[in-house]
C-alpha cells in the first residue's frame, strides 16, 4: 500500500501491523538456484521487530527548524521478538542467532534490546548467540554473506538489513516475507512497495508474493502443497525461459505465472 | 663553438630515446610526458607542519605507526605530535583538543567504545567538541583488487553531529527506554551545502540524498527540504533522493548509479560501511571528518570497533586505509606532490598483489606492506 513521502497520513502498512500486533517480520533470503547474482551462498533469515523502535511515528517540532523523533524500545517487545527468533531457529534447524545493534552509541535503547536477547539466549543453550554492530554487519554482509544465519534486530535496522539481503539475492521481486502476531496470526506479504511506475502494465514479478503464499501454507502446516508450489517456482526461474523484466527477461506477469502452473 | 654545440644538441634531441645512450639519459632523465602544470607554492610553504597524531586503541597504533614510517621515508614536511587517548577514558583530554585547535589537522586511529556501558564514544565526543560536522568516506575500486562489483566510485558525506547520535536517552519507566533523534535545519543545511560544494569542487555530477521520510516524515522531511533548497543553487549538479532501504539494495546490485551521497548520521554510517564493503572493505577505504576550522583524518569506515584481537596479535592489520587517508591529509595541507607519490605507491603495491593483508586475501603483516609501499615510492 502506497505511503506518501514526507507528508500525509501514517503508513497504512504500519497501521495494520500495529492493530494486529504483528510483532515479528520474518524474511528468509536464500540464493535462488539458477538465477545468478554476484552472491551464490546466501542462506539467512532476518527477523525484525515490527511494532516499535524508530517507527513509532512519534515526532514533533520543538521550535521552528528543530525536529525530534522518538525511538522507543521496550523490554516486552524485545523479549517477544527474541523468543520468536530463537524458537524459529530451533524449529528450522538453524545453528546461530546474531543480534544486530548499535549499542556503542545508543547505549540504553539498543542496550536494553541486547539484554533481552541475552536472556532468551540462555534458555536455548544449543543455539550459538552472537552480537554484531550494525555497521560491521553491513560490511560483512556485502563481503561474505555466508557468515550469517538468523539475524534478529530492532525495527529500523531490520528494514535496512532485510532490504540489503534482498538485494544480495536478486531484488525485491523475489523476496517473500511473513509477519507473525500473537496468538499465531500470520500475514504473508511481498516485501516490495506498490511500484506505481509499472502498475497496471502486467510487468510485475509475482515471485515475491507467490513465495510469501508458500510461507503462509507452511504456517498452516500444508507442507506438501507448499513444497509443490515452491519447486515449481524455483524450476521456472532456473529454466530461465520465462523471466520478468527485473530478472533480466521480458516476459509478462501472466506468461510467467502460466509457466509456473505448467510446472506444477 | 656555440654553433657547434647547438648542432650537437639538436642531434641528441632528434635521436630516438635509447637506454644505452648515457649522454641522452643524462640530459633527459627528468622528462616526464605526463607531468601536469606545476604547483606553485608560496615562499615558506615547505616549512614542516605540525599534525596531531592519536594512535588510539586496538590496531590504531599499528596503522598510525605505518603512516609515520611512510612520512619519514618520503621526507614529507609534516611532523607528528603524538597523544595517547584510549577508549576507556572519561573524556578526551583537554591538551589533545588544544593541540588539534592549534594544528588544525589531526590523524587518528580508532578509539574503542565500551558496549552498553555508561561512557559515550570518544570518537563522537571529539567530533562534537570540534564541530566536525561532515564525515567523508570515499569508496572506489582499486585496480588489481578483485571485488564483486565494478565501477564503484562513491563518496558518502554524512552529517556527523546530530541525528540518532544525539546521545539523548532515558528510561521512561522500568523496561521502556526512549532515544531522541534530533534533526535541525541548521545542521541539515550546512551538510547539504558541504555536499554540493564538494561535488562542485571535485567535478562530481550527481548528489543523492538518503532518507526515510515515508516513515519519519518530520525529521527526515526537514533534512530533505534543506537538501532541495541547496540543490537549487547548483543547477549544474543533478540531485535525486532515495529511501535508505532501497539505497542499500541498489548499492549491492547497481553501485555505479551513485556518485556523491549525502545522509543524516545513522544512515550515513550504514551506507558508508556498505559502500566500503563492496569496494574492497574497511581496510582500504580512506576518509575524514571536517568542520569549519579543523580536520581529522582516519580510516574511512569503522573497523568494527577497532578491529579484532587476532589481527592485532599477529600484527596483520591493513594499513592501506590510513595511508590513503594520510594522502588525503597531505592534499588538504597543500602538499600535492607528496600526496600523489604516496597514493601512487600504495596503488602500485595493491596492483602488484604480492603484499596483501588478510582482509584482502593475502598473508602479509602490516610491516611487510609498509616496506613494499616504501620500496614503491618514486
Amino acid at each position: 500500500m502506497a505511503t506518501p513521502i514526507g507528508k500525509g497520513h501514517r503508513s497504512l502498512n504500519l497501521t495494520l501491523r500495529k492493530e494486529l500486533n504483528l510483532y515479528a517480520n520474518v524474511r528468509p533470503c536464500y540464493s535462488l538456484p539458477g538465477y545468478k547474482t554476484r552472491y551464490d551462498d546466501v542462506n539467512l533469515i532476518t527477523i525484525r521487530e515490527n511494532t516499535e523502535g524508530e517507527y513509532s511515528g512519534l515526532e514533533h517540532q520543538v521550535v521552528k527548524g528543530v525536529v525530534e523523533s522518538l525511538k522507543i524500545i521496550t523490554r516486552q517487545a524485545s523479549l517477544r521478538v527474541a523468543e520468536y527468533a530463537f524458537h524459529y531457529a530451533k524449529t528450522h534447524g538453524r545453528e546461530r542467532v546474531s543480534a544486530i545493534h548499535k549499542a556503542n552509541i545508543m547505549q540504553k535503547t539498543d542496550g536494553l534490546f541486547l539484554k533481552c536477547c541475552r536472556e532468551v539466549a540462555e534458555k536455548y543453550p544449543d543455539i550459538k548467540y552472537e552480537e554484531v554492530v550494525i555497521d560491521n554487519c553491513c560490511m560483512m554482509l556485502v563481503k561474505n554473506p555466508a557468515l550469517f544465519d538468523v539475524l534478529v534486530m530492532p525495527n529500523l535496522y531490520g528494514d535496512i538489513i532485510s532490504d540489503l539481503c534482498a538485494g544480495l539475492i536478486g531484488g525485491l521481486g523475489l523476496t517473500p516475507s511473513c509477519n507473525i502476531g500473537e496468538g499465531g496470526i500470520a500475514l504473508a506479504e511481498a516485501v516490495h512497495g506498490s511500484a506505481p511506475d509499472i502498475a497496471g502494465k502486467n510487468l510485475a514479478n509475482p515471485t515475491a508474493l507467490l513465495l510469501s503464499a508458500v510461507t503462509m501454507l507452511r504456517h498452516l502446516k500444508l507442507n506438501d502443497k507448499a513444497d509443490r508450489i515452491q519447486n515449481a517456482i524455483l524450476s521456472t526461474i532456473a529454466e530461465g525461459k520465462y523471466r520478468t523484466a527485473d530478472l533480466g527477461g521480458s516476459s509478462l506477469t501472466t506468461d510467467f505465472t502460466k509457466s509456473i502452473c505448467d510446472n506444477l | 663553438m656555440a654553433r657547434r654545440s647547438i648542432l650537437v644538441l639538436k642531434q641528441l634531441f632528434t635521436k630516438s630515446p635509447s637506454s644505452d645512450s648515457p649522454i641522452f639519459l643524462g640530459l633527459c632523465s627528468r622528462f616526464n610526458p605526463n607531468r601536469s602544470v606545476t604547483y606553485m607554492p608560496r615562499p615558506g610553504d615547505g616549512t614542516p607542519r605540525a599534525v596531531t597524531l592519536i594512535p588510539g586503541d586496538g590496531i590504531g597504533p599499528l596503522v598510525t605507526g605505518a603512516v609515520e614510517k611512510l612520512m619519514e621515508a618520503m621526507h614529507a614536511p609534516v611532523y607528528f605530535e603524538k597523544y595517547e587517548v584510549h577508549g576507556d577514558m572519561k573524556k578526551v583530554p583537554q591538551e589533545v583538543i588544544d593541540s588539534i585547535v592549534k594544528n588544525k589537522v589531526c590523524l587518528k586511529g580508532g578509539l574503542a567504545t565500551p558496549m552498553g556501558g555508561g561512557v559515550s564514544s570518544l570518537n563522537l565526543q571529539l567530533r562534537k567538541e570540534l564541530d566536525l560536522y561532515a564525515s567523508l568516506v570515499t569508496c572506489f575500486n582499486l585496480p588489481g583488487l578483485p571485488t564483486r562489483h565494478e565501477n564503484v566510485d562513491i563518496v558518502v558525506i554524512r552529517e556527523n553531529t546530530e541525528g540518532e547520535y544525539a546521545g539523548l536517552e532515558h528510561e521512561v519507566v522500568p523496561g521502556v527506554v526512549e532515544s531522541l533523534k534530533v534533526i535541525t535545519k541548521f545542521c541539515s543545511e550546512r551538510i547539504a551545502k558541504y555536499a554540493f560544494e564538494f561535488a562542485y569542487l571535485n567535478n562530481r555530477k550527481k548528489v543523492t540524498a538518503v532518507h526515510k521520510a515515508n516513515i519519519m516524515k518530520l525529521a527526515d522531511g526537514l533534512f530533505l527540504e534543506s537538501c532541495r533548497e541547496v540543490a537549487t543553487k547548483y543547477p549544474g549538479i543533478k540531485y535525486n533522493e532515495i529511501i535508505v532501504d532501497n539505497c542499500c539494495m541498489q548499492l549491492v546490485s547497481k553501485p555505479e548509479q551513485f556518485d556523491v551521497m549525502v545522509t543524516p548520521n545513522l544512515y550515513g554510517n550504514l551506507v558508508a560501511n556498505t559502500a566500503a564493503g563492496i569496494a574492497g572493505g574497511t581496510g582500504v577505504m580512506p576518509g575524514g571528518n571536517v568542520g569549519a576550522d579543523h580536520a581529522v583524518f582516519e580510516q574511512g569506515a569503522s573497523a568494527g570497533n577497532v578491529g579484532n584481537d587476532k589481527i592485532l596479535v599477529q600484527r596483520k592489520a591493513n594499513p592501506v586505509a590510513l595511508l590513503l587517508s594520510s594522502a588525503m591529509m597531505l592534499r588538504h595541507l597543500q602538499f600535492p606532490s607528496f600526496a600523489d607519490r604516496l597514493e601512487t605507491a600504495v596503488k602500485r603495491v595493491i596492483l602488484e598483489g604480492k603484499y596483501r593483508t588478510k582482509d584482502l586475501g593475502g598473508q602479509s603483516t602490516t610491516q611487510e606492506v609498509v616496506d613494499a609501499v616504501i620500496a614503491a615510492l618514486d
